[in-house]
């Protein structure tokens, strides 16, 4: 569809994939790839055919266990979460009575929905995607147009390769300055949802701009776009660059020859006009930004790790006062303790947020020579086997497993309590993770959500604690 | 789905922020590959005493006898945030919830909830504490009125206008299924297709070497 005037990249890839422009004032979006998991995508699809509808283009359909399977090594179909395996048993009977390809339990291509579907090229920079996963949205990190959905529009989706959407608004978040060493695409997330709240980007899709985002790799793109759900964004989207090109040169699924010409020009187009007006946009001193983890029960609640935990009194809002009050009694903190006093029981290094090899190569690189400290519990849990087969080549593996954390096979795990499994009741968690909602990781944990080189450095030392400081302070004891 | 056109039931004020769909489903209660059976887990962090418990909690407003027969929630904003999980609403509908009155809803949930036959309805902050307030004097006997002909909220002499998407409204009153809806229009995605087929050659060549998804 021709464009006039000045457009945002989001702008360009509603109009490219814009069937019609309903009398309801929605959009018929026209969808290029639907992923499901096993959690929700036999639900869709038994109550798809039994409404009498078919899957429009299943070449285009995906799916994989990912959000109940098991992670112990040598899983089969079995998991901890009771009735776990009926979802597993109906996903790949209906999956396989569709046609649809699916990433088994122990297909070697299997891993998180967000993980696998770029790694192999299955989604690319200006197409769209949708999936029944909130996470959805992660993938706008390489210029793609992805949001979750629920079941009943993944049906939709299925049955007629579009949606009924209504245009959420333009937001542009501008980060510039640079990041300073240590500082992650986690942190960064964690602190424009704390400056701005949980609610900051309702009614927006959300493109972030600026040099400290075109600084950052492509796998921390995905990290900082799968929080925008978190700030409550219809989607993020960052524009492709070289760095994305080159992510996806050769990849299983990526345009070959010609093609590949076709798309990586195609690609170069897509960015916001200079000139692109924004409904709203927000600026942040990417240079300002330290360490954060969440203190609460929202990703909302946080503080920098040289912080205090902060005083529900101080709050000025009521609903706030009461909601930090609510989230420290769930938490078992008191105001203005020291975040660095804060001693974990477990920490999990995994997830859609924070499981791709350069999450894993950076927590490695902290806990390389150490040990985690008594009592703690550490787990890692890759995003899909494809990493994981990728840090074992690398000895990544040796490194966590000779420092005390298990070795699991990929999935969501313990990001939350689908698989059955927990860290048990009030345990406190550091993690790699996305949401720290009360019982998300099973009745009564207590989350607190970080980066990997946190969650690696405080496990190492049993309390809440920068890698930063772990380096310095075993610097100074040398 | 059941049409919704007015309704008239007793509600419960829940005057939080941010409850997230993990409240209003925990994981552990999405038991069976269903959209059934939802219902007793609802709420049912808060509304149990134990995780996975029957023991009702008496502290939780649902379970007060006053507010037996809930038929619509009233919560501050963003509701419904978090997972995407459709559970959510399917527990809340057969709980016997045909409105969530809230000053914000988290947005996949809005929709899920269209797509249910849920009212979902914007107030702002004020008047949702006045409701409230109202409603709690007596529950029963406060019964509240959500007319979608009209876009009102009533409670006995308190009445509130919103507004929904025209869209939402129309799914809602009618009791309509989008994918009939759109399969109208399937022609026009048809032609769209073809064409995009052309211009985006690069997009969907590597999808069509495959046969259920294995390279050839």
């Amino acid at each position: 569809m021709a464009i006039s005037g000045a457009s945002t990249l989001f702008d360009k890839l509603w109009s490219d994939h814009t069937v019609c422009d309903l009398d309801s004032g929605e959009t018929l979006l026209y969808l290029d790839r639907v992923f499901l998991h096993e959690r929700t995508g036999s639900i869709a699809l038994q109550s798809l055919h039994s409404a009498g509808y078919e899957v429009r283009d299943a070449r285009r359909v995906f799916c994989t266990m990912d959000h109940i399977v098991d992670t112990f090594p040598g899983r089969g179909d079995k998991t901890l979460m009771p009735s776990g395996s009926d979802f597993i048993l109906a996903t790949r009977s209906e999956t396989r009575a569709a046609n649809i390809r699916l990433f088994d339990v122990n297909d070697a291509d299997q891993g998180i929905v967000h993980v696998i579907s770029p790694e192999q090229g299955l989604l690319l920079p200006g197409l769209t995607l949708v999936c029944p996963d909130s996470h959805t949205c992660t993938q706008g990190g390489i210029g793609a147009l992805a949001w979750g959905i629920g079941s009943s529009e993944a049906e939709h989706a299925l049955a007629t390769g579009t949606l009924r959407v209504r245009k959420p608004k333009n937001m542009r978040v501008i980060v510039d300055g640079e990041l300073r060493s240590g500082v992650t695409a986690k942190d960064l997330v964690l602190y424009l949802i704390a400056q701005f709240g949980t609610n900051g980007g309702a009614g927006y899709a959300v493109e972030f701009s600026g040099s400290a985002i075109r600084q950052l790799p492509v796998e921390a793109r995905f990290t900082l776009c799968n929080m925008a759900v978190e700030f409550s964004a219809f989607t993020a989207i960052i524009a492709p660059d070289e760095k994305v090109e080159a992510y996806f040169a050769g990849r299983d699924f990526a345009p070959k020859g010609e093609h590949w010409e076709d798309a990586c020009s195609y690609w170069r187009t897509l960015r916001s006009d200079d000139d692109a007006a924004f409904d709203r946009e927000l600026r942040i001193d990417g240079s300002l930004i330290k360490p954060m983890v969440t203190w609460g029960t929202s990703p909302e609640q946080v503080a920098g790790l040289h912080e205090h935990i902060p005083d529900p009194e101080n709050f000025e809002e009521l609903h706030r006062r009461e909601a930090a009050q609510r989230a420290l009694d769930y938490q078992a903190l008191q105001p203005g303790q020291a975040i660095a006093d804060i001693p974990i029981n477990a920490a999990f290094i995994g997830s859609c947020t924070n499981s791709r090899i350069s999450d894993l190569r950076a927590a490695a690189a902290v806990v390389h020579g150490r040990h985690i400290a008594p009592g703690v519990r550490g787990v890692v849990v890759p995003g899909s086997r494809r990493v994981k087969r990728e840090a074992e080549r690398e000895g990544l593996d040796r490194i966590f497993v000779e420092a005390g954390f298990e070795w699991r096979d990929s999935g969501c795990s313990m990001c939350f309590y689908a698989g059955g499994e927990t860290f048990g009741e009030h345990q406190r968690v550091i993690s790699s993770t996305n949401r720290n909602f009360e019982g998300r990781q099973g009745p009564n944990t207590r989350t607190h959500l970080a980066s990997p080189t946190t969650v690696a450095a405080s496990a190492i030392t049993g309390y809440i604690t920068s890698a930063e400081a772990l380096v310095n302070s075993e610097a100074l004891i040398a | 789905m059941k049409p919704f056109v007015t309704h008239t039931g007793i509600a419960a004020p829940l005057l939080r922020r941010n409850i997230d769909t993990d409240a209003i489903i925990p994981s552990r209660e999405m038991k069976r590959v269903s959209k059934r059976g939802l219902g007793e887990g609802l709420f049912a962090g808060w509304r149990y005493t134990l995780p996975g418990g029957r023991e009702r909690n008496p502290a939780f407003v649902l379970n007060q006898p006053e507010y037996t027969g809930t038929s619509i929630l009233v919560a501050l904003d963003n509701f419904g945030c978090g997972s995407s999980r459709e559970h959510a609403v399917w527990a809340l509908a057969e709980y016997g919830i045909r409105a969530v009155v809230a000053s914000g809803f988290g947005a996949i949930f809005h929709t899920n909830c269209i797509r249910n036959g849920i009212l979902p309805v914007r107030l702002d902050e004020h008047s949702i504490e006045a409701l409230a307030e109202r409603v709690q004097q007596d529950p029963q006997n406060n019964q509240v009125t959500i007319d979608l002909q009209c876009c009102l909220v009533r409670c006995g002499d308190l009445l509130w206008p919103f507004s929904l998407e025209e869209s939402a409204r129309y799914l809602l009153l009618n009791g309509l299924d989008p994918i009939a809806l759109t399969l109208r229009q399937r022609k026009e995605i048809d032609v769209f297709e073809q064409a995009r087929r052309k211009a985006r050659a690069w997009a969907y060549a590597p999808m069509e070497d495959c046969v259920e998804g294995v390279l050839l």
